[in-house]
Order: C-alpha cells, then structure tokens, then sequence
C-alpha cells in the first residue's frame, strides 16, 4: 500500500533540521456535554447519550458546560498560558454527517488560554521548553465507521454508520508554537511532549487521559529545513495519531519520508497524512492549504464566556502540584539516585511506587518489588506494569514475611505470581503451597551435616578461614531443603558447627 | 350563552374573563374558533393562516380547563389568568404532538421530540394550541408568499398579502379564527403583519422571551412575540412566554416589569415622544403618513410631548441587516441535509455520495428565497469577503445601536410608521426581492439594535381603505413602556373609530355572522 522513499534517519539528520508542531485534543471527563445535558461517556451503545442539541435538532440552543470552562482554564494555568478575560465561540461551517449542525462550535481568534509553555523532560534529564500557542475549548464530533470498501474511509465505502455519543463531547485543543532545535531528538521530544501533556491533564483530573479511548489525540506536524535555514520548509499533519509510541514513529517516518522527497529535488505537499500502526508508516489523507474556507465567525447563540480574575485565582489555588516538582520532591523524599529515579520514571511505575510507600513499604522495599520483579512481568505480559493490577498491600505484605523470616525471597517471588494468577492473598497462597522457610534448626543441621560430609574440601576451606566458600555448603542445604530454609539462618549454623565467626 | 359570532370577537382578556366567571366554557371557546377556521381558513378563497389544526388536543386542554374550574377549591383558583384561552402558533416554534415544517418542504411530516420553551409556557399556562401558521419558508419573506404550502391571504382584502413572515399568525387573529398568536420577528416579522392586518404585534426585547425551540433564522435578531387584537391582550401574552430559561444563553437573567399592569394604567402625560426622523415621509404612502400624524396628533391633546430625533445610520440599516441576517442564517440552516430527519432527496442518477445526497436534499427542499439567502450569507462570510461584508454589517449595527442610545436621552419611547405601505398585492413583489425587503425599513433598527417594539392599528389609509400600522420603540428592557403608551393611543383611536379597527373588516364568505349557536 506503501511504497514511498524514505532516507534513513541518519542520514536525514545529517542534511535537515526538523521543525515539529502539536495540536493534541484532550476530551474532558466532565458529566454532561461541552453545549447539551446529555450525558458524556465513553462506550454506551451508540446513539443513546445525544439528546435534541447534540442530534441538531431544529430550534436547539446550545449552553456552555461551566465545569468544561473550568477545566480548560486549569489546562491553560498548567500549561503557564494567560487566561483571557472575556472569549468568544465561533462556528466553524463544513458539511460533514459526523457534525450534526454541519458547524461545529469552536473558539477561533479569541482561545481561553494563550501565550505558555511546558517544559518537557527527555529520558537522560535534559529539559526542553515547547512554547503553547494556544489552548481552545471546542466540541467533538460524532464518529463514523465507514462498512465496506477496502479502505476503511469514507470514499469506496459502501455505507456509513454515525455515533452521536461522542458529538459534543468537550474537548480542549492544545496548539504548540513551531518547535524548532530538537534535531535528532525530535521524534523523543514528540513523545515525551505528548506524554508531558497528558500527565498534566491527568493530574489535574480534569480528563481520563486514556490514548487508547482517544481521550488525548495528537495531530503531528512536521516539516524539514536544510541546515541554516530560517524559513520553515512545507509540512505536513498526521492525524489522530494515538499512542505515545506512535507520536515518536510518526514523526520520525515523517521526517525520513520529507527528507526523501526534497532530496530527489521535490516540493513537499502540504497535507494530511494518515498514521498506520501496522506498517508504521504514513498514507496521504487530503490537500490542506491554509486556504480551506470555514466561514468562522462569532457564534450568536452564546455570551462571551466571561473569567473574572478572583475566579481565576481561586482556580489557581486549587491547582495540584505539577508533575515535574512532584518527581524533584519524591526523588528527594525517597533517596533515589538520578540514575535510579530516571529508571523508575521511564518504566512508568512512579505512582505505583509512592501508593506502595505510603502503604507502608520502605522505599527500598518499594522500589526493589516494582524495578525487580514487577515490571518485567508487565513486559514479558506486553503491558504496563499498573495493568497488571499488583495492590501495594500486596507488597506490604509479602515484604514483611519475608523480613519476619516467614518467607524468604524466592518463596515471596513465587507468591507474587500466585497472587497474579488470581490464587488468593500472599497468606493464602503460602498456607496452600505449604511454604514456609523450615525455622526448626533440627532438620537443617542433618542436612547442614549431610552438605558438609558431602563436600568435605570446602568444609575444610571454610576452617581455614576463607569464609566466602560458604555459599556453596548453603547451596547444598537450600537444595535438600527445596528452598524452604532461611539462607541467613543456614549461613549461621555452618560457621557455627564449624567454629568459624563471618 | 354568548353567541359564536361574539364570542369570538371577544379580546382574550374579555374571555378570559368570561371564562373565570363562568359565563362561557372553554370548549364553546375553543370549539367557536375551530369552527371559524373550518369555515374561513380552507378552500381556494380561504385566508389559509392555519398549516395544521390542532382540534383534539385544543379541545382535551380545554375540558381540562372547564373540568378544573367546574371543580372549584385551590386548583381552579390557582389556573393562569389566560387558562382555556386558545392560540396559535406560528410553524416556525417546535411543538410536541404537531408537525413543525417551517413553511418548508424539507421539514414536511417532521415532528419536534420536545416542545419551544414558550410552548411549554403555554402548555403550563393551559391554554389551548389551536394549530400551527402560515409562514415564509424558515420566516423568509415579507408576504408569507414564500410558503411552501401557498400564501396566506390579508382578510382585510384575500386578493392582498397579510404580511410576512408571520403572516398566518396575523391573519388568523385578524379574521377572528384565534385570539392570540405567537409570532416570531427577525427584521419586523411580527410588527410588518401586524400592522398590514389590523392586529397588534410585538417584539419583545432581545433575550426577555426565550428562542429555545425557535427554529432559527437569525439568531442574534430573532425574537418571539405576540400576536393579538389589543394592546392589553399582547401584555398578557408577552406576561405567559417571558423571562429566563436557562436553556437559552441569551436569555436576560431578570424577568421584565409587571407588562400587565403598564397596559392597564396606560398614561403618556409629560411622556417625551420621539418621531424618528429618517422613518417617514418619502418612500412612505401618504395614506399611512395621514394615519402617522394622527397619532402624533392624539397623543399631543392626550399630553405627551412630541419631539424630533434624528437617527442618521438607520438609512444602512437595511443593507447591514441583509449581510447579518443572511449570514448567520447560510450557517443555522445548514443542518437540514437529510442525514437525521426531514426530507432526504437521492440523486437522480451519479454516484450516491453523502455530498451528493446533502445537495440534492437541499436543492429540492428549500425555495428561491431560502436558496437566495444562502447564497448571499455563504459569500458574506466567505474568506476575503467578511470583513467588507459581515465585518462592516456588524458596525453598522453598532451604530445604530448608538443612534438609539442618542434617541433615548431625548424621548422617552419612539414613533414610526410600522411599514412604509399598507398591504400590497398577492404576487405584486414576488419576483422584485428588494422591492419586498423595502417593506422592512421601519422593523430593522430594532431588531439590530435589540430594543422593544409594538405596532399597532393606527387606522385605515385613505386612498385604499386598507390598515395603517403605528410602531412604538423604547429602550431595552423597557417594554412596559411600549404597552403604556400603546393602550392609551389604542383607547383614543378607539374611541375616535367607535370600537376596534377589526369591526370595520368586511366580513369573510361563509362567515356565521347570521348564525346563532344553539344552547346546549
């Protein structure tokens, strides 16, 4: 299906400068719709959460949702946006069955929030400022699925079936100034903006923030430049975009597939383009020149939403503590390393981390369940680690057993995956596996005599002082003993029987 | 027993009078109007205000009513003032249990799943819906000859236009088949059929009475309003459908003062009246300038003080108001495609796209004036158009809301003929639209600026016997003031004519006026 040149990253880079651009929409998790009282929620049958309004029925007014204008100012103070003092909503005219009113009801030259940033951290520390346009408040539109036909689009398909539920949904638009000098880290600082975006709004509470609903959308715009060059070269914007590893894909496809083209001498189109998880690449969607005709203007059915500065203010209080000083704060709380904190962020376990402490785990406890065990579980189950629904009490609890010398750590690792399995409780699970460490020193000294008599050579390095020779006489009593021994207590009885202190 | 021919001649205060004392049941009510309309609306000379009557629910409402009132105790004490009074409604206000077609094809069989806020007023108010009116398509026109569903005819003259757009809400109350109406008025198309017919009209001021379920032509000019015989039976109407409604944004948070009151203690002494220069004189029919000065006229000996204002950006008015209204209305009715409800018209032969399906729904669906308003709303507002266009239309807007404002520091509520003539020809306009959008000149202004206005029957035009229509303006927010003033120069040309203008109506074929309805 895909057959256009791409020149290899490398080689890209070598010769462009990449300039990138973001529009990511957040769908807001408020109760009802950004204009109507029906009810906004994700995977109802279709058609059952639209009432007259959001169907476009004839003589409907529309009314703004105040807590969706709520949510959108605390997005634009995240975000270190001004808020306006007074906005507009404009209607943005086309023709389209998704769009109930063919307009769609939208804020246009006057946004609620204008003129931020966010800093965004990459994986090795490195902070990089992306400048916010604008962030605007708009409705969703409904959702097609075109049957038939080979494409899955709208042309060739034989019929189309629409789903009001999600038309009117309120969405906030977030629009970057160009990005210009992340160079070969483009396609990481596309992710890590993507991912900084969507913790902020999770954080703030304000969305469900789930890419795979498509509660966070990201159209990528990127275009290319030779080295040196001020103008912008033409870009072009993958859509819908919808996974963090696809923001990082698409944009590095995008930037190879550019550089082919202007290397072989030819101008850039300007379009949409489609993203393709399967092949990763990117298709043509339609010609968008920054002549498309919506006939904006001013959407008489509203008042200008009106934020009067003690409402902002108070919105402001209200704020929770941005994600990059809570990271600074925890790290400092719990005595990570940099190099540790880091690998505890990118292995997306920070939260599970600061519920299992506060739950009553050490940090160390903490950090050596989640890094150690648990999340190449999640890897090798090709999920995130969260998802694989480990409750921090579960760790409370098999850390103390073990501490307690109830269990020793192979036994606790074993528990774990029956408590993954669905067996019960950690108690549960070592009362019916029957595994507990064998704490009566009768049966271990036969077997410590047993490893002993076994390997006498070691036994007699041992007393000549090289204490370290230890393990192996333990590694014998753990096999006879099938694991249910404590090693500490083994260790202790050797030196002992040999009169040997560590 | 009142007599059907009487009964419905009565005012609607009158009536509700009667009814509250007994003396007539709301269904000998409501059956008398049915009845009228049976015998005036239909056939190839009828008046034709009525698309739809509503006889079976009108007449369930009012046996409500009767039931509630023969009961006695705290129910019947507590019913509206106007409970059992029917009215009609124009097409273009959704209902529940009706068709609402706008006047157009594309809605034709549609039914609303949820009642007009001010039907829902009505419905609370219990008073009975007697069926939906005549209409230009989507309230486009001036003469209600853009219908769909064919013209409705001026009972003054059925060779003559009743007005537009609200021309079949006009005429139903002129030819006695409701006594109250509800009107929409985007540029005068409540106030221009008022004044055409006979009847008064009003248009309230912008946001006091709620749009919901208003199928919007323009949404920041269109307000609804009321259709009557008199000014005190307007109060009682605009008193039912007023005040906020939370599903309406534009919709002011206060209710207005107590309009009722103001009709009943009508006084204009010390009152400064102001007659706006640049709305009359040329351009108007003498016949409606004589009725115009003898009004001034009344109102002088009745002591008000009568004084000049001048208003120099009314004269683009007309021209702002046909960039605006066009404009917003190319975007609200850009719904009717035929994807959801209402008409949907395939492609006769060619690939069967949904762009395909939308244009051949709209082609078919909609009239020359809708399309014409469309087109031109489309091109205001397109790129490199707009701000000569939309842009300039809406400081002209300004404008003229700053030469009210100028008005207003120096009269108190303002005068004007409602239309620059009385009503013309069935087809004397059709195929001149500027020649029909003239007859707006007078109704603009307000609707731009979103100020209140009331026409009124000022009396009949010497040259063609036909109605003249008086316009009061006032402030925003101060409708009383319209109503004060209205029933003192209604009272005085009343009595000057020896009762309503309306009694001088010829009477209609196949009217009962020799009839008598027997007791029962």
């Amino acid at each position: 299906m895909n057959t256009e040149a791409i020149l290899s990253f490398e080689e890209a880079m070598e010769k462009y400068d990449p300039v990138l651009g973001f529009e990511v929409h957040v769908e807001l998790n408020t109760k009802t719709k950004m204009f109507s009282s029906a009810p906004n929620v994700f995977g109802d049958e279709p058609n059952t959460n639209v009432n007259e309004v959001d169907l476009g029925m004839p003589g409907v007014l529309p009314v703004v949702n105040k807590t969706a204008v709520e949510s959108s100012i605390k997005i634009g103070l995240a975000l270190n946006c001004k808020i306006a003092e007074s906005c507009r909503f404009a209607r943005k005219n086309y023709f389209y069955p998704d769009t109930p009113k063919n307009f769609q009801t939208s804020q246009y030259d006057e946004p609620i929030a204008y003129d931020g940033y966010l800093d965004v951290e990459l994986s090795d520390g490195t902070v990089f400022r992306v400048e916010i346009e604008r962030a605007h408040m708009e409705e969703d539109a409904g959702k097609l699925t075109h049957m038939g036909g080979a494409t899955g689009r709208i042309h060739g398909a034989d019929f189309s079936l629409v789903d009001y539920n999600r038309a009117g949904v309120p969405l906030v638009e977030i629009v970057t100034k160009p990005i210009e000098g992340a160079g070969s880290r483009a396609p990481e600082l596309a992710k890590a903006y993507v991912a900084a975006v969507r913790e902020i709004v999770k954080n703030l509470g304000v969305s469900d923030a789930r890419m795979e609903r498509g509660n966070v959308r990201c159209d990528a715009n990127v275009s290319l430049r030779p080295h040196g060059r001020e103008r912008f070269g033409i870009r072009s914007e993958t859509k819908n975009v919808n996974s963090l590893r696809a923001v990082e894909h698409a944009v590095r496809y995008e930037i190879q597939r550019h550089a082919a083209v202007l290397d072989a001498g030819n101008p850039v189109v300007q379009e949409t383009r489609h993203w393709h998880e399967d092949t990763r690449t990117t298709t043509s969607g339609r010609p968008k020149s920054d002549a498309d005709d919506y006939r904006y203007f001013p959407e008489p059915d509203l008042v200008p939403v009106v934020a009067s500065r003690e409402w902002v203010e108070e919105l402001r209080a209200t704020l929770p503590e941005p994600p990059a000083a809570r990271r600074k704060r925890l790290q400092a709380d719990w005595g990570y390393s940099d190099l540790e904190f880091r690998d505890v962020v990118n292995a997306g376990v920070m939260d599970e981390i600061e519920e299992t402490i506060a739950a009553g785990a050490s940090a160390s406890v903490a950090r050596k369940w989640w890094m150690g065990e648990i999340v190449g579980r999640a890897k090798n189950a090709d999920v995130d680690p969260g998802q694989l629904g480990v409750q921090p009490a579960t760790i409370v609890e098999l850390a103390r057993m073990v501490e307690e010398g109830r269990i020793n750590n192979k036994m606790a690792t074993e528990v774990l995956d029956g408590v993954l399995a669905g067996e019960g409780t950690p108690a549960d699970i070592v009362e019916k596996r029957g595994l507990a460490v064998v704490s009566d020193d009768g049966p271990l000294l036969e077997a410590i005599d047993a490893a002993l008599a076994a390997q006498p050579g070691v036994a007699d390095k041992i007393r000549g002082g090289k204490v370290q020779a230890v393990g192996a006489i333990v590694g014998g009593v753990m096999k006879a003993t099938r694991g249910q021994a404590d090693a500490g207590r083994v260790k202790e009885l050797i030196l002992e029987k040999l009169g040997v202190t560590a | 027993m009142t007599d059907s021919h009487e009964l419905i001649r009565l005012s609607a205060a009158q009536l509700a009078e009667k009814l509250a004392a007994g003396e007539v049941t709301s269904v000998e009510a409501t059956q008398a109007y049915l009845d009228r309309i049976a015998e005036v609306d239909g056939g190839e000379r009828g008046v034709n205000a009525f698309l739809h009557v509503n006889a079976e629910e009108a007449l369930a409402v009012a046996a409500e009513v009767d039931a509630i009132r023969a009961a006695g105790g705290s129910e019947a004490e507590s019913l509206h003032v106007l409970a059992g009074v029917p009215i009609a409604v124009k097409d273009l206000i959704v209902t529940v249990g009706q068709p609402t077609t706008a006047g157009s094809k594309i809605l034709e069989g549609w039914h609303s799943p949820y009642d007009a806020t001010v039907v829902e007023r009505l419905r609370a108010a219990k008073m009975p819906i007697l069926g939906k009116t005549n209409l230009d398509e989507f309230a486009m026109g001036s003469s209600t000859e853009h219908s769909a569903y064919g013209p409705t005819r001026n009972p003054w003259d059925l060779d003559r236009i009743p007005g537009g757009s609200g021309g079949g809400s006009a005429a139903a109350v002129a030819a006695f088949e409701a006594p109250l109406a509800l009107g929409t008025d985007t540029g005068g198309s409540i106030r221009q059929p008022g004044a055409v017919t006979g009847t008064v009209g009003v248009k309230p001021t912008y946001g006091s009475v709620s749009r919901y379920g208003a199928i919007a032509m323009a949404s920041s000019l269109d307000q609804i309003g009321p259709v009557t015989r008199t000014v005190l039976d307007s109060a009682l109407l605009h008193q039912v459908i007023g005040g906020h409604d939370p599903r309406d944004s534009t919709s002011l948070p206060d209710l207005l003062a107590d309009l009722v009151a103001a009709a009943k203690t009508g006084n204009v002494e010390g009152m400064r009246i102001g007659i706006i220069k640049e709305l009359h004189g040329e351009g108007y029919q003498a016949g409606v300038e004589n009725r115009f000065h003898d009004s001034l006229e009344l109102l002088k000996e009745a002591g008000a003080e009568i004084v000049e204002v001048s208003c120099p950006n009314f004269q683009y008015a007309l021209g702002a108001y046909y960039l605006i209204m066009p404009s917003e209305a190319s975007s609200n009715l850009a719904k009717f495609d035929g994807v959801r409800y209402g008409l949907r018209v395939l492609p006769e032969d060619g690939p069967m796209t949904i762009e395909r399906v939308m244009g051949a729904t709209r082609a078919a669906g909609f009239g020359d004036e809708v399309k014409r308003r469309i087109i031109l709303g489309t091109y205001a507002l397109s790129a490199g158009y707009y701000d000569a266009y939309y842009g300039s239309a809406q400081k002209v807007r300004t404008l003229v809301q700053r030469d009210f404002d100028a008005a207003f520091t120096v009269a108190d509520v303002l005068i004007s003929p409602t239309a620059p003539t009385t009503a013309f020809k069935l087809g004397e306009k059709l195929d001149d639209p500027l020649a029909m959008y003239l007859n707006d000149v007078a109704t603009i202004p307000a609707n731009l600026a979103g100020v209140p206005g009331l026409s009124l029957p000022g009396g009949l035009a010497d040259e063609d016997g036909l109605p003249v229509g008086i316009q009061l303006l006032a402030p925003a927010r101060e409708d009383a003031r319209l109503y004060r003033v209205g029933a003192v120069l209604e009272s005085l040309l009343e009595a000057k004519w020896g009762g309503p203008l309306l009694a001088q109506a010829p009477e209609l074929a196949g009217s009962p006026a020799l009839e008598t309805q027997e007791a029962n």
